[in-house]
């Protein structure tokens, strides 16, 4: 189990390689000049080409990422060319807000879509199975940032109950997470409901029922502890796609998340911000996979045991 | 001093069961018993008004080929067909007394596992892959007790050793055991509350050979320890000689013979049961072809007007054709549902 | 003898297509669907002889700013006196050019690279499911703002954009379906009696793999429409003053407390555009896959 562990976090390092290149050689292509980024429009071309030789932007691709690697070696993820600031502890600074907004909108999820997901598949062919699926009909089609715009429009500016922006205390939280969580519901409930429905056909649930098992503890119990696998990886992506990509709702509520800085930063061309940002949460997406991976294990014995032997 | 849990929410002993049941001499007393499966596109006729009685501490053997609705009846009698697209048209059904189709939930689910049990097919599918063993066994203690975990465990480890499972095994999960060992469990699930009456739905038809004869003879050791009444589906003959005192043969849900395994065997009366015995190949006489009965059970969503079986009976006529077979009485506990028997002249083949 | 044999798959060909349809049109979710999004089409294509660009669409009026929803503009108006309903309408077109045109585009380069990795295998595979994982490691809506960034901002780099994020999705169910065909009884005797491997890819492989493929292209749709608009909300999709519908999102951002109408709109329109759509998308995957059926 431990070896396993091991060898899939020493996977994570060509996934890092490959990320991190992939990015390099795009942003090569940001026709914006980064020399401008740091030195404004006002500076002249000769100083601009004095600040490119100083920082070896003329240097060629390869030697670039080369010397950024280099510099990844020795835990430095350089330098902010809009503010100065190093990458790390801008990263650092705002990723405590992304991971809070994820874990609250999977909270909101997960609360929501499995007592719908499970409803939906016990009551199958029903009334209550149509409305969930159309429920999740809207859900999919819904984009998240109008969603946003609605929250606000409903309880910021109406009700005047919540706050429209920001990330002051928990009452801030609470209309990104429904957002993002909302947005989520759709492909939850979805997953939960086949993966419950093929449980619920499965044999040993009728050996439960021979024992005298009420209904409410059989799907409770030996259904759901069944149909985890394929609901704990949806949570998982979930998860892994809230690290980097919930940029729409953080620009809705001007949450100070990772996302948001990223887009800004792109639009910035600050290079060294973007490729390190990346990488950041090349990292973080591979380790919430690593984690569902190994949650498998304790969720299933036959699974613990394909990890102990292979 | 050990801290006895309470349990009032799985731990059913509150339900009182005595005050609604009946004297009965049967441990098992279905009558005109109707199942269907109606779904949108069609109705599958699975169990057609079948009477079946179990004597206490007798084993019944209840022959037939697949789909037959042999389980469709069993689980019927448990109140268990999956519902919908399952659905007891008519019928009584006693089980120790009790008229099962008059209980509540609550009631039926103190009854199943510690009254009537029922042991599966296929020990492959029927064990739940993430539970071990133990917690399996102990579920079911648990349930109908009003014990402790750690109790209903330590019991769950005594009962895995009288089916011959090592008893520290017990915190193992289902795939660390071998088919044999499995139905092993599935069995030690069954017994755990020593139920009167036990179910078992071909328990050794996904076995090896050689491990079905083991578990047979387990099953007997444990059912005559226990003064457990049985009915064992099968479509082996051989285990049928092997194990039970009645047989009922079931055709296209209907019992088309029943009697003690001597009239069964012996007087031989219904073309079909006949059939049956004709398809066995004679280990001692290799000269003699097989004669497998022709043709294929009718669908049972679509089942014919007259006997079920008349397609493929050597000795149908136009009688036949046109009304359900009505049951003959043979002896006091002989009954044939043939046609035929009309003529008072007329014999099968075996009979001779 | 060869005419005739043409003549019967053609007809086997009709009668697979008649029996879908006939699937299809059981399901009333999806038929629905249709209708509402054939509509939806018409109005993409006629929406210059609805509206006219420059008097309708882009003209300022500055004494109706800001009208609430009337009989003379049902959906009200904007910030600039222009009709929401006609600037909607018009955004029709744009929406659905980028998500049709941007899935097309992900098919035909995703598709073969698919069909290619999982019917040869070997290295080719081994290095394509390596870049194709890579790509799925960074969130594509990350993805595809840096991608729009590189390419600059305008309609057609945004399709681009789109398209190449789409190209791993399309590789990896195109491979995943390749994969299960590969090893049929039918295939493994076309390549006994030596066909080229095109030729088994072409004529045998992909039209088994045309449902799973044609369902997700259906779905990326709706998902690529809401991607798009999203890029719009932030300013690097469809510029102002196209009618966009991520871009009239974004203009109605100021003017959230006294013209709520102009939020409200644009978002429904988006929404039941790719509702329509994944109602299609689910239809054609309970038609096209008969294990499916209830």
């Amino acid at each position: 189990m431990i070896q396993y562990v091991i060898k899939r976090i020493l996977m994570i390092i060509p996934v890092v390689l490959a990320v991190s290149f992939i990015v390099f050689f795009i942003m090569d292509f940001v026709p914006n000049d980064p020399a401008v980024t740091a030195l404004g429009d006002g500076a002249t071309e000769e100083q601009l080409e004095h600040y490119r030789e100083e920082n070896g932007l003329n240097d060629p691709l390869i030697v670039r990422y080369a010397r950024y690697m280099g510099g990844i070696l020795r835990g430095d993820l350089g330098t902010s060319y809009a503010n100065k600031q190093s990458v790390w502890d801008l990263f650092f600074a705002k990723f405590p807000n992304t991971l809070r907004l994820a874990i609250a909108s999977v909270i909101v999820t997960v609360v929501l879509s499995l007592p719908l997901g499970i409803l939906a598949a016990v009551k199958e062919n029903t009334m209550a199975d149509t409305i969930c699926s159309a429920l999740s009909f809207v859900g999919l089609a819904m984009p998240n940032f109008w969603l946003g715009l609605l929250l606000i429009m409903l309880f910021a500016v109406n009700l005047n109950w919540l706050p429209a922006t920001g990330a002051v205390g928990l009452k801030s939280l609470i209309l990104p997470a429904i957002t993002c969580g909302t947005g989520n519901m759709a492909a939850l409930t979805r997953i939960t409901r086949s993966s419950m429905l093929d449980v619920l056909k499965q044999d040993y649930l009728r050996t439960a029922r021979a024992k005298g098992q009420s209904e409410r503890k059989i799907i409770t119990y030996h259904a759901l502890k069944n149909a985890q696998i394929p609901i704990v990886t949806q949570i998982g992506i979930q998860m892994s796609t809230l690290i980097g990509g919930a940029v729409l709702t953080e620009r809705v509520f001007a949450w100070p998340g990772v996302g948001a800085f990223l887009v800004d930063s792109i639009q910035k061309s600050d290079f060294e911000v973007v490729t390190g940002f990346v990488i950041m949460l090349a990292i973080f997406v591979s380790i919430v996979l690593l984690i569902v991976d190994v949650l498998y294990a304790f969720l299933d014995p036959r699974i613990k045991a394909q990890y102990t032997t292979g | 001093m050990k801290f006895k849990e309470k349990n009032g929410k799985s731990g059913r002993t509150n339900v009182d069961l005595n005050s609604i049941r009946e004297e009965s001499e049967w441990a098992v007393d279905a009558e005109d018993l109707v199942v269907h499966y109606v779904t949108s596109a069609e109705t599958v006729e699975a169990v057609n008004s079948i009477d079946l009685k179990l004597k206490k501490k007798r084993t019944l053997g209840l022959v037939g080929e697949t789909g037959a609705g042999k389980t469709t009846a069993m689980l019927a009698l448990m109140r268990m067909v999956p519902d919908p697209p399952g659905e007891i048209v008519r019928g009584r059904i006693c089980i120790n007394g009790l008229d099962m189709m008059q209980l509540t939930p609550a009631q039926l689910q103190s009854v199943r596992g510690s009254e009537i049990a029922m042991i599966f097919q296929d020990p492959m599918t029927s064990l739940n892959p993430v539970i071990t063993v133990g917690d399996q066994i102990a579920e079911s203690i648990l349930l109908h007790r009003d014990i402790s975990r750690a109790e209903a465990l330590k019991e769950a480890e005594g009962i895995l050793a009288t089916v011959g499972i090592d008893p520290r095994r017990s915190g193992e999960y289902p795939h660390q055991f071998s088919g044999g060992m499995r139905q092993r469990v599935g069995i030690a699930i069954a017994l755990a509350c020593n139920p009167s009456i036990l179910i078992a739905d071909e328990p050794t038809s996904a076995l090896d050979v050689t491990i079905q004869a083991q578990i047979l003879q387990m099953m007997r050791k444990l059912k005559e320890e226990n003064d457990t009444s049985m009915i064992l589906i099968t479509h082996d003959l051989g285990v049928v000689a092997e194990m039970c005192d009645d047989v009922a043969v079931m055709y296209a849900g209907r019992i088309v013979e029943y009697g003690t395994l001597k009239e069964v065997f012996n007087e031989t009366k219904h073309p079909y049961t006949e059939g049956l015995f004709n398809s066995l190949p004679n280990i001692r006489n290799r000269v003699d072809k097989l004669k497998p009965i022709p043709g294929l059970m009718p669908d049972p969503a679509n089942l014919p007007a007259g006997c079920a079986f008349a397609d493929r009976c050597a000795y149908a006529c136009d009688r036949c054709r046109k009304g359900i077979p009505e049951a003959r009485a043979f002896s006091a506990t002989h009954k044939v549902a043939c046609s035929a028997y009309e003529d008072p002249d007329f014999k099968i083949g075996r009979g001779q | 003898m060869k005419n005739a044999d043409k003549n019967r798959k053609s007809s086997v060909k009709q009668n697979r297509f008649l029996e879908v349809w006939k699937q299809f049109r059981r399901n009333k979710g999806a038929m629905f669907g249709l209708i509402v999004l054939i509509f939806l089409i018409l109005i993409a294509l006629l929406a210059d002889v609805i509206w006219d660009y420059e008097t309708d669409i882009i003209a300022m009026q500055v004494g109706d700013r800001l009208a609430k929803p009337s009989l003379a503009h049902p959906f009200g108006t904007d910030n600039y006196g222009r009709d929401m309903l006609a600037r909607i309408g018009y955004g029709t077109r744009y929406s659905m050019l980028i998500g049709f045109a941007s899935v097309l585009m992900g098919t035909v380069i995703g598709v073969p690279l698919g069909a290619i990795s999982g019917y040869v295998g070997g290295r080719f595979d081994t290095v394509l499911m390596r870049i194709v994982d890579t790509f799925t490691i960074i969130p594509s809506l990350l993805m595809t703002i840096i991608l729009v960034s590189v390419l600059g901002t305008n309609l057609l780099n945004l399709m681009i954009a789109l398209s190449i994020s789409t190209i791993p999705v399309m590789t990896r169910i195109t491979r995943a379906s390749v994969m299960v065909t590969r090893n049929n009884d039918y295939i493994e005797s076309a390549r006994a009696i030596g066909a080229p491997t095109y030729v088994i890819l072409i004529k045998h492989v992909l039209p088994n793999c045309f449902s799973p493929i044609l369902v997700q292209a259906t779905l990326r749709v709706g998902s690529s429409i809401i991607s798009a608009a999203g890029l719009s909300y932030i300013g690097l999709g469809v510029p102002l003053p196209t009618p966009e519908w991520g871009a009239l999102l974004s203009a109605s951002k100021s003017f959230i407390i006294n013209a709520q109408h102009m939020c409200l709109f644009p978002g429904l329109a988006i929404m039941i555009t790719v509702m329509v759509i994944n109602l299609v998308g689910d239809g054609l995957r309970g038609a096209l896959d008969p294990k499916l059926k209830r």
